[in-house]
């Protein structure tokens, strides 16, 4: 059950494919009406309907929040993920009847930063696209810096520049173009807000250097949508609802408990928001934990596990769920 | 020291060594012994790159002490609002990587604290010791004016001459107490007066 959120009816208003990797889809409700104002950094859950099979996947919304007969979001292709990606790059077409949440924000802009200084990596930009579009509309003082792969991967890269000059940054990983991590963080004005998005390895770097650059938690805002990764089949007991249940290989564990029936709160599916957060009765085996959500002392205790990402190898687990 | 009593009364802290390039300590009086305190914690080399805003206070008491610790830059200021204009002065111009600590009487750390808001940063992000005085900087809400080293309870405003309760109510924003009206159905009511906050 999705906490706090309802779900919107909508249909795919016009699918648009922005480079090799990357196609972005546009929605519309099915009545007409607007869709629900929403903030830059928000992202919905997009339930995909593939057969028998549901998915339910994450993604930041990337319209200017001022414009809401429209949400959009951009999805990069890839082939060896669970199939979420595959599915809405070969299926999903103009006119399909969608159902997506409504959105929530896990990335807000603090508002109160005197600067915000945005970090991008790759497909990472989608979030940043959407906020920089509502900072412009209100005067906001912000800086982008975009670390792609090559000029024609660099989604949107060209439509930022466009529209904010010199304020957006491009660094090119095949022109060996790097940023100068040290010197931007030491040359910020007091009040600045950090924001990265982007790969896992990017934000641990950039989250680092700037705690030890002095840069206080409050001020770093990242986000990571961890999508959940296949792995060995596993088997679950879960206490509350006397259940045992199986989890497949391409299947997540909050798949798994939903499909057998039982309701777990739920919001952001990428290992988050923490609303799934489930308590650990006993295991005997290792726990795999892709989230961002429980402290590194939780996942050395094995009392808890984030059913929306994270998995388990050995001989038993019990949930209490 | 203070205890919670409602959600906004401020909860001070220990002063600790923070990662930073920079790092400014703003204290009165007593609150010059949490940063000699804090300094046997601190790394070789800290104080290289500190600054120390010092209000001795009358009895001109520690300053030998702060000078001792041999910081990059050394002000001693006679009041908070003396410095005040260097301090904004230093933070309009600082960068991201300055840590902030504050050490001594409320009213000082409140001060601080108010115009270290202003330059964006965040009060959580601010190291805070409290030491020496509970003297309370006190807002009456009924005239808007304020009452510096509040020490009874009630006490009276300095402004418009209300008998005010000092309640434990705080706001951040104007760096004080809030004081209401004790007797407001009753004038001739006078409640004795305490010495509440010595």
């Amino acid at each position: 059950m999705s906490t706090g959120t309802t779900k919107l009816d909508v249909v795919v208003s016009d699918v648009v494919p922005v480079n090799d990797l990357v196609t972005r889809f546009h929605f519309r409700r099915r009545d007409g009406e607007l869709l629900p104002t929403f903030s830059g950094g928000a992202h919905v859950v997009v339930e995909m309907r593939d057969g028998d099979r549901t998915r339910l996947n994450p993604y930041s919304l990337m319209g200017s929040p001022l414009d809401t007969r429209e949400y959009t979001i951009s999805i990069r292709r890839d082939d060896v993920g669970r199939g979420g990606s595959l599915f809405m790059h070969r299926q999903v077409k103009p006119g399909l009847e969608m159902v997506i949440s409504y959105p929530v924000n896990l990335f807000s802009l603090d508002l109160r930063a005197k600067k915000h200084l945005m970090l991008a990596g790759g497909i990472g930009i989608t979030p940043f696209v959407a906020q920089t579009s509502q900072l412009a509309g209100a005067g906001g003082n912000f800086e982008l810096h975009y670390t792609c792969r090559t000029a024609s991967l660099g989604t949107y890269a060209d439509v930022l520049r466009e529209r904010y000059g010199n304020r957006v940054r491009l660094y090119h990983d095949d022109r060996e173009e790097r940023i100068d991590i040290e010197r931007l963080l030491s040359s910020q004005p007091l009040g600045t807000h950090l924001y990265v998005c982007g790969p896992a390895g990017m934000i641990n770097w950039v989250r680092d250097r700037a705690a030890s650059l002095g840069w206080p938690s409050e001020t770093v805002h990242f986000e990571h949508f961890a999508a959940p990764q296949p792995g060995a089949p596993f088997d679950v007991t879960l206490a509350v609802s006397s259940k045992t249940i199986h989890v497949g290989e391409q299947q997540s564990l909050l798949e798994a408990i939903e499909a057998a029936g039982v309701d777990p709160p739920y919001l952001c599916r990428g290992g988050v928001c923490g609303q799934c957060e489930t308590n650990v009765i006993s295991s005997d085996g290792k726990f795999i934990h892709n989230d961002h959500w429980l402290s590194e002392e939780d996942h050395r205790s094995g009392c808890k596990i984030m059913p929306c990402v994270s998995r388990f190898e050995g001989k038993s687990l019990v949930l209490e769920r | 020291m203070a205890a919670k009593t409602i959600i906004s009364r401020p909860i001070y802290g220990t002063l600790s060594p923070q990662p930073g390039k920079h790092h400014l300590f703003i204290a009165d009086a007593e609150g010059a012994l949490a940063i000699t305190d804090m300094a046997g914690k601190a790394p070789a080399g800290f104080f290289d790159g500190a600054e120390i805003v010092f209000i001795p206070g009358p009895e001109g008491k520690h300053i030998a002490a702060v000078e001792a610790l041999k910081p990059a830059q050394l002000h001693i200021a006679p009041s908070f609002a003396s410095l005040l204009p260097r301090l904004r002065q230093t933070l309009t111009n600082a960068h991201m990587g300055l840590r902030l600590y504050l050490a001594g009487t409320e009213g000082l750390i409140g001060q601080a604290m108010q115009t270290a808001l202003e330059a964006g940063i965040d009060h959580t992000s601010m190291q805070t010791e409290h030491r020496g005085s509970l003297a309370r900087r006190m807002q009456c809400v009924h005239c808007k004016g304020i009452t510096e080293n509040v020490t009874t309870q009630p006490a009276t405003c300095s402004h418009c001459g209300l008998l005010l309760l000092v309640r434990d109510h705080y706001s951040r924003r104007l760096a004080a107490f809030q004081g209401v009206c004790i007797n407001a159905e009753d004038r001739s009511d006078i409640p004795p007066m305490e010495e509440a906050f010595p």
